[in-house]
This record gives structure tokens, C-alpha cells and sequence, in this order.
């Protein structure tokens, strides 16, 4: 008979978008799973579980990472943003989630908290990107919806609110 | 006036919820509520074919965490009878289902045997893993090369796998071909692909004692489809269970199947745990037990005369469906009817062998059929261009069913039993369109100035027609609340298509509301019982014209009631931003007034219904409320049309094929497209850019890749290659032509699918003019082209 792994416990504090959050979870628990049903942010999506659709990207001291590739117990010093915290306090859109509604920039909305991480923290690297710039900045991440086009085009227009907020 | 929204480029009003992380999907369901939710999982069949011998689950059992787990043996009544075959059809004369869990036989990798239900998924799993099971592994089928040769069976009792045969037929095509000038035949393939939505299936259920219902939360493409399934297999009466299609993460077609045995397995363990039941599929599994399309071989015999007028068309075709047959023969009926896209061939004849083998069941994904059909109709109008040393845009003219020729009825029948007859179109016009955008007339010395640098470049013109729309029927509720607010539902689900935004459009216009006033909730059975589901492109078309239908409704009775209120004639009545006005005059009355106004109450709950109680409205000598009246302020109507609509378009593509790596690139990509009226033209532009995305990966990219054992080699996203940003083109240029419809009151044609259906055959047509070699396979990889040139070089 297989042996069974008996999961040992382990109390966490993760820091997501400025807020603490207590958590007790076994060794294997997936930053992921912690995020969504721990921490209840369910904002952040899980398509693959492989680390290549993108969907659960979250920002871990602003670096964007695949939620599905971590475990929550390594990620207990990092502050995490996810895409609830996007936004401004007072509850409206932040640059690259207003250029997605003014361009179309997602349709059903599943692979999108990914891409607005990623844009995000790209945008913060290179303020002022080319096409080809905004197209490399979304090459790791997969949309099924779109096809793609209108999400460069919110780049380039998130660019470019950024930009204007700025000046 | 209000601007008409009808029309305009509005902003979406879902994607307020979505950009802030609020959408709610269904893992995302009683996740916040610690309702002691319970998770499932499945264990799935490691073989393509075997038969079980035993079962042991003792060691499962064992595991701390785990709640319960269930095989065949366990199911009660109904649910261990085969699941439904959804749309029979007499020509399916051996369609067979699969069982919730598997009995006695497994007949793919990935078929469902045994159901665990525990804490959390991670312990659900590991008891998966503990299960110990015995298979006599039996010999697969595997592709239709092994289906047809039936050297082994799928099903014992189908012993040439043939699940269906069907001919259909207008006109004598083999005599036509024998008496036509020039002759050619062709062989053509398409290999599978799947939908791939970022979001797999999931379901969640609860059962309440208290009131004796049954809720479920199913990731579906039909709330309805489900909830009787799950009544009918629980034992409950239809009224006892609520089916809630919350945010869907993409469609594409394989969540209209149903019910998928998670459907029937995660109510049944709700109600038998007195827990919250959550399964949510991960990608392995959606790779390898939800469905899969597209996998057809053709082959094509075609007379025509010196002008590349089609005289004779007879199409033989083998589909592959898979394990199971349970959506009937949708896809292959549509293929072999739309395959005539904007085409009157003289005689056309085409049957079909519908066949079973050891890989996942196919039912439709985004195009159904279509994508098979056109690429073959396409191939063969290049291969008789070619033949002939004509233009290919020409040929394809000579063929052309003309303006004046609407309605267009084929003499076949269509897939929802009607007759395949075009309502309306312009595909000279559509042609025109395409060629000015594309450069078609220029692009002889572009290729000429490309080679004359040491560089292949082709063009490519695929033409569609998509027959959208069909029936039965949709509905729609609007009610205006006392606030002025209004509420519409619809029952068909969405996954993406903004149907919360256009149909708040259409509300809008006919209510002479605020957009922002207007809610729309789709696929919640408690909110409309009465719906069909969303696909075949149908929900824009349907639950459009039944939502405008609804609208009128209230907005007669809004008329109707403020007219007696302002002591005015209905004629001369409007509503301009929530507000009911005497065209003219300053007499007006808020909608939300009027709502009020509807339902006379005895009792007051709020300042605004002081103004409806029974000593303040009505006519003492009247009921209050009349014979044929009802109370409140809603409209509800319902829409049937005779037959589908028949969108269509145009597709150019130019590629370049590098001449030592065969790499093949998109440099350009045109559309020409035509829905009829459209409702939102950034929607429809997103659709087709979605569609024009997986048409480039059913063209280049996607395949299932079995092995002769039946294991699906590339189960994952690393191995199956969806397109990035980086495979598809940069930009599409769109051109629109709007021919209304005439079979539905705002004229609208569906443009879900369409964007999809011309891909494999416009980019086959362009690398066949790139590389001058006969393209009659999709897709088409590098290293399939480069094998290609290798046998063109060494015949």
C-alpha cells in the first residue's frame, strides 16, 4: 500500500495588497490556493497549474510571479499584489485596468488579472514602451478571448494614462 | 432624444467587476462563506481501452479527510444509467454515452471511474492515488485510418465503429460531374484541436434540508440543459433545483455538452454529505476528458466547366467523434451543409460515416464543423483555379449566390431539421470588399518584388457563410423597479461575449432608460426557467430580439399606465432618460413612478409606495388591477424564429515561408465581415479578433497528439501550442458589410464563431501560393512544410 503523506501544518502571515493575513497551511499549499481560498482574493485565477497560461500571475515585491509555481509557506517575508490591489483607495480602476476597459482589452475575463499584474509591473520598467516592447511584455501570458491585439493596445494606452497621471 | 446605443462602441459594463478582481466565477463560489465546502476528485482512466476487473477503494477510506468515495457500483437509480444522448438523430443508428462512472469498460484515457470526495483537493487526490484498479487492457482504435479499417472495435456491439452514416443530397452530383467538361477529385484533412477556455468545467452544489432544494453552480454554456439533467437524474422535481451560471472563464463550445459527469456526481454528493460539493477540473483534465473537435478526412469529387462554374460537387467524409456520440451529429451535419458556404454548385451530393475510437468524444468547439467544410469547399475552388489557370477571386465570383437570388433555399436539411435556405447576404460586395483591403489585384507584383529579393511570399482568400441563430427559442424578463431601475434577465449563460452590456443597449434604446440604470443577468434558472443555451452563435440573435421584445412590452405598459396617470393620449407619450413625458408639455412622470403606479398595494413600505395604496389610485369602480392585467411593471416575451440566420464574410491572409527553415509568418491578415446589424462594433471587432487568433492556431499550431495507445502526448500547455501575442498577427484590418436579416426585428446575424471558420483554409491557400506545392492537410507545422518540399524535390 502507498504510504500517505500526513500534512504538517504551518502558521503563515502573507501580506497581500498592505493587509496581514494569518494563515495555517500545509507545506504544499500553493501561493495560489492560499491567495483564492485562504485569503479569499479570488481575483487571482488558476488556468494551467503549470506555470505557463499566466492566469495567476501576482506581483511578490513588485516582480511578477506564477502564483501556481510557489508554495504560500516560502512567500512569508514578500508583500504581494494582486489585482484587488490594482486600484486606487478609493476604489477606482488604476491606469493599466482603465486602458483594458477602454480598449476592450479583455472578454471574459479570466486569463486578465494575469496580464494586468504583468502589465503593471512591466510598465513600472519601461514607462514608455514601443509595440514591440508592449507585445514582449505580454509574451508569457495566454488569452484565449482576445486574440491579443487590443490587450498591446492597452499597454500602449495604459502608457500613456500613466504618463498623464505623472505630469 | 437619447442617442440610440444601438450601434454605438460602448464601453463594457462587466468589466468594472472583472478589473477590480470581483469576477465571480465558479471556484471562486462559497469560497469566502467557511461553509465547510468539501472538494472533489476523479480518477480517470490511465487506459484508451480496457476492460475492469476490481476495484479497491479500502485504502481510500483509510485516509483522514476523506469524506466519501464512489464507483459505478455505488450509483443509485438514474444516475448509473448511460448519460443522455443530448440531440438523437435517426441517422445515428449507434450512438453510445459513457456512465457518470465508469461500468465494466473504459474506452479512453481520461473516462471517469471512481469519485472521491474529501476536505480539501489535495487530500482528494492523494485518495484518487490509493485507489487500486485491474484492467484487462484491450486493443485501441486510434485515428480514423484505424476506425475504418475496424481491425478492432470500440464497442463490441458496433463492430465497423460506424456510429452514424448520412447522405444528403440536391440534384444528381455524380451524373453532373460525369457530364461536366473538366473533372478533378481531392483528399483533404483536419486534425483535432479543443476550445481550451483559460477556465476548465467546474461545479459546485448545496443542498438545503431546510427547504429541500438543490443549488448548483455549474462553469456551463447552459443553465437549463443542466438543471433538468440533474433533476431528472437525482429524483427531484425540477422545481427543487436552482442552476446558477455565474462568470464563465470562455466557452468555445465544449461547456454546451452536458451533463458532464462532475454535473450529475458533485449534486449527488452534496445532497447525500449535507455538505458544499466543489469540483473544479484542472488542465490535465480538461485535455483528456473534456471534449476535443475538428478531426475529419474528405474526399471530394467536383465537375466544372471552362469558367470554374461548379456543375457537380459530391464530398465523401469520415468523422471522428470519439469514445461517445452524446451531441448527436451536429458537427458533421454542419459540415456537410455549410461546407457550401456562399457556393450554388449545379448538383451537390455529400454523406458522411460518423466513427468511433479510443480518444475523448468530440462535440462542437467555436465554428462546429465549419472550419472542416470551408476548408474543403476553399481547397477545392483554388485546386479547380488552379486547374484552370484562372484568378482564384474569380472562380470563386462565378460561383457566387447572387443578391437577388435571397431567400436561397440549398434542398438540405440544416442541423437544428430545418431547410438550409440563406435569408439574406451580399457576397459580391463582400468580395469587393476583401480584395481593395487586402491589395488582392497588386499583390502579383509584390510577390514578384519578394522573389526578386530571395523571399516567398502567398495570398490566400477564404469565403464563409455561418448559419447563426437557430432555435428552438430565448427569453427575456424586464421589469422596472419602483426605483426607476431595471432589471433584466436573460436565460441563456455568458462566457465573454459582453451580453451584460449589448443587451443593456438594446434595453436602453426601447425603455428610454440610462444605460447605467440597466442590470442584466444571464443563466440563473431562478430568474428565467425557460431557456436553450449559448452557442451556434445564437445569443446576440435570440436573447437580442427577445430582450427588445421584452423591453417593448414593459414600455407598452409604462405607456399605457402613465397615460391614464397624465391624462394623456399614449401617441403622445416618450420616455427620455427614465422619464415618461407629454411630447410638448411639462407634464411628466419618473418610469419608477409608473412602476409604482402598476401594482396597487394595500400596504406602504417606502415613501415612493405611499402613491399606490388603495385610498390613493384606482378607480372605485373598477378592480384594481384589471381582467387581463397583471400587477407591476415588467414585460416578458419570448422569441422562435422559423429557421437561423446566415451571417458571413471573407478572410485574405499573406503569408511568407522562410526557404530554409520553413517557417511559415502572417504579414497580413484582412476580414471582411457581415452580421447584419450590429449591435456593438467593438464587441463584434473582439470577437473576430478571437476567432482570427484560434483559426491561426488551428492553422499552424494545435493538434491532439495521440500515440497508437491512445495517450494524448501533449496534454498540457507547454505541449499543445496555444497561441501568444507573438503567434498571431499584430493587426487585423476589419472591413463591415451590415445586411440585415429579415427574420428578426433589430436585423441581427450571430459573430461568435465566424472569426474562426475561414483560418486553416485562407493560410493553406496562401502557403500553397507561397511554395507551389499543394496544401491538403491542417495544420501545418515548419516541419510538416518542410517535409512537403522534401517530397516536392525528390518525388
Amino acid at each position: 500500500m502507498a504510504e500517505v503523506f500526513r500534512d504538517d501544518l504551518h502558521d503563515v502571515t502573507l501580506h497581500v495588497n498592505g493587509a496581514a493575513h494569518d494563515v495555517r497551511v500545509p507545506a504544499r499549499r500553493l501561493l495560489s490556493d492560499a491567495i483564492r481560498h485562504d485569503c479569499g482574493l479570488t481575483g487571482t485565477h488558476v488556468g494551467c497549474e503549470h506555470g505557463v497560461c499566466g492566469a495567476c500571475t501576482v506581483l511578490l515585491d513588485g516582480r511578477p510571479v506564477r502564483s501556481c509555481l510557489m508554495l504560500a509557506v516560502s512567500v512569508a517575508d514578500a508583500e504581494i499584489t494582486t489585482v484587488e490591489g490594482l486600484g486606487g483607495d478609493d476604489d477606482s480602476l488604476g491606469p493599466v485596468q482603465q486602458a483594458f476597459a477602454e480598449c476592450h482589452g479583455l472578454q471574459c475575463g479570466f486569463c486578465t488579472p494575469g496580464f494586468l499584474t504583468t502589465i503593471t509591473a512591466g510598465l513600472r520598467e519601461n514607462p514608455t514602451p514601443t509595440r514591440e516592447e508592449a507585445t514582449e511584455m505580454i509574451a508569457g501570458n495566454l488569452c484565449r478571448c482576445t486574440g491579443y491585439q487590443n490587450i498591446v493596445r492597452s499597454v500602449l494606452r495604459a502608457a500613456e494614462i500613466q504618463a498623464g497621471e505623472q505630469s | 432624444m437619447t442617442t440610440r446605443l444601438f450601434g454605438q462602441r460602448v464601453e463594457r459594463v462587466e468589466d468594472q467587476r472583472f478589473l477590480r478582481g470581483r469576477g465571480r466565477y465558479v471556484d471562486d463560489v462559497l469560497v469566502d462563506t467557511h461553509a465547510g465546502t468539501l472538494h472533489a476528485a476523479v480518477l480517470r482512466s490511465p487506459h484508451a481501452h480496457a476492460r475492469i476487473v476490481g476495484i479497491d477503494v479500502e485504502a481510500v477510506l483509510d485516509l483522514d479527510g476523506v469524506h466519501a468515495v464512489w464507483t459505478h457500483e455505488d450509483l443509485p437509480g438514474p444516475m448509473a444509467e448511460p448519460l443522455p444522448l443530448l440531440i438523437p438523430h435517426p441517422a445515428l443508428t449507434h450512438g453510445r454515452t459513457q456512465h457518470a462512472l465508469a461500468r465494466d469498460e473504459v474506452n479512453y484515457v481520461g473516462e471517469a471511474i471512481a469519485f472521491v470526495v474529501a476536505e480539501d483537493r489535495y487530500v482528494a487526490e492523494d485518495a484518487v492515488d490509493l485507489i487500486r484498479v485491474s484492467y484487462e487492457v484491450l486493443p485501441p482504435v486510434v485515428g480514423i485510418d484505424a476506425a475504418r479499417a475496424a481491425t478492432c472495435a470500440v464497442h463490441d456491439d458496433v463492430p465497423d465503429n460506424v456510429g452514424a452514416r448520412m447522405e444528403q443530397r440536391n440534384g444528381d452530383a455524380p451524373a453532373a460531374i460525369a457530364a461536366a467538361p473538366r473533372r478533378i477529385s481531392l483528399d483533404l484533412m483536419i486534425e483535432r484541436s479543443s476550445c481550451q477556455p483559460m477556465e476548465g468545467r467546474g461545479v459546485v452544489s448545496r443542498w438545503d434540508p431546510d427547504t429541500s432544494r438543490l443549488t448548483v453552480w455549474s462553469s456551463t454554456q447552459t443553465s437549463t440543459g443542466v438543471r433538468g439533467c440533474v433533476a431528472a437524474r437525482l429524483g427531484l422535481d425540477l422545481d427543487q433545483v436552482d442552476v446558477i451560471t455565474p462568470d464563465v472563464g470562455g466557452g468555445f463550445g465544449v461547456k454546451i455538452n452536458h451533463p458532464w459527469p462532475e454535473e450529475l456526481l458533485v449534486p449527488m454528493a452534496a445532497r447525500a454529505l449535507g455538505r458544499p460539493v466543489k469540483f473544479t477540473e484542472d488542465r490535465r483534465e480538461h485535455f483528456i476528458s473534456s471534449a476535443h473537435e475538428r478531426g475529419q478526412v474528405h474526399h471530394v469529387e467536383v465537375g466544372f466547366d471552362d469558367d470554374g462554374r461548379v456543375l457537380g460537387l459530391d464530398v465523401m467524409f469520415w468523422h471522428d467523434h470519439g469514445a461517445y456520440s452524446p451531441y448527436g451529429l451536429i458537427v458533421p451535419i454542419i459540415t456537410a451543409t455549410q461546407l457550401l458556404g456562399p457556393y450554388k454548385p449545379g448538383a451537390y451530393r455529400v454523406r458522411f460515416e460518423s466513427l468511433f475510437t479510443n480518444t475523448v468524444m468530440v462535440t462542437p468547439y467555436r465554428g462546429a464543423g465549419r472550419p472542416q467544410g470551408c476548408f474543403v469547399m476553399e481547397r477545392t475552388m483554388d485546386a479547380i483555379a488552379a486547374e484552370l489557370g484562372l484568378d482564384r477571386a474569380e472562380v470563386r465570383a462565378a460561383n457566387f449566390i447572387q443578391p437577388d437570388e435571397f431567400p436561397f433555399d440549398h434542398g438540405l436539411v440544416f442541423q437544428d431539421g430545418r431547410e438550409l435556405e440563406y435569408d439574406s447576404g451580399d457576397y459580391p460586395a463582400s468580395l469587393h470588399k476583401i480584395k481593395e483591403l487586402i491589395g488582392w489585384d497588386g499583390f502579383p507584383a509584390l510577390k514578384a518584388e519578394a522573389a526578386a529579393e530571395g523571399r516567398r511570399i502567398g495570398i490566400g482568400l477564404a469565403c464563409y457563410v455561418e448559419g447563426t441563430g437557430v432555435g428552438p427559442y430565448e427569453g427575456a424578463h424586464v421589469h422596472v423597479e419602483t426605483s426607476g431601475k431595471v432589471k433584466v434577465a436573460i436565460g441563456l449563460t455568458t462566457q465573454g461575449q459582453g451580453h451584460a452590456t449589448v443587451f443593456a443597449q438594446i434595453v436602453a434604446d426601447e425603455l428610454g432608460v440610462p444605460l447605467e440604470d440597466v442590470e442584466v443577468v444571464s443563466g440563473d434558472t431562478r430568474r428565467m426557467p425557460y431557456a436553450v443555451g449559448t452557442f451556434a452563435s445564437r445569443a446576440a440573435v435570440m436573447s437580442g430580439s427577445a430582450v427588445h421584445l421584452a423591453a417593448k412590452a414593459a414600455k407598452d405598459k409604462a405607456l399605457r399606465i402613465a397615460a391614464e396617470a397624465l391624462e394623456a393620449d399614449v401617441d403622445d407619450l416618450e420616455i427620455v432618460d427614465g422619464v415618461v413625458r407629454v411630447r410638448g408639455t411639462d407634464a411628466s412622470l419618473a418610469l419608477g413612478t409608473v412602476a409604482v403606479l402598476s401594482n396597487p398595494l394595500r400596504y406602504a413600505f417606502d415613501e415612493a409606495s405611499k402613491l399606490a395604496t388603495q385610498f390613493v389610485v384606482g378607480d372605485p369602480g373598477k378592480p384594481p388591477v384589471a381582467e387581463d392585467d397583471e400587477p407591476g411593471l415588467e414585460g416578458r416575451d419570448f422569441y422562435s424564429p422559423q429557421r437561423a440566420t446566415f451571417a458571413s464574410g471573407m478572410h485574405a491572409v499573406i503569408v511568407e515561408t522562410d526557404p530554409d527553415t520553413a517557417e511559415i509568418r502572417i504579414l497580413r491578415y484582412a476580414v471582411v465581415h457581415d452580421c447584419g446589424n450590429i449591435i456593438n462594433p467593438m464587441i463584434v471587432e473582439g470577437q473576430i479578433h478571437g476567432g482570427v487568433a484560434q483559426g491561426v492556431g488551428g492553422a499552424l499550431y494545435e493538434k491532439m497528439e495521440y500515440d497508437e495507445s491512445g495517450q494524448l502526448q501533449n496534454a498540457s500547455f507547454m505541449d499543445f501550442l496555444m497561441p501568444y501575442v507573438t503567434e498571431v498577427p499584430g493587426e487585423i484590418e476589419i472591413d463591415h458589410l451590415e445586411t440585415p436579416s429579415p427574420l428578426n426585428p433589430l436585423g441581427i446575424k450571430g459573430a461568435g464563431e465566424a472569426g474562426v471558420i475561414p483560418g486553416s483554409a485562407a493560410i493553406a491557400a496562401a502557403i500553397e501560393d507561397a511554395e507551389g506545392i499543394a496544401i491538403t492537410s491542417m495544420p501545418i507545422s515548419p516541419s510538416d512544410l518542410f517535409a512537403l518540399r522534401s517530397r516536392k524535390e525528390t518525388p
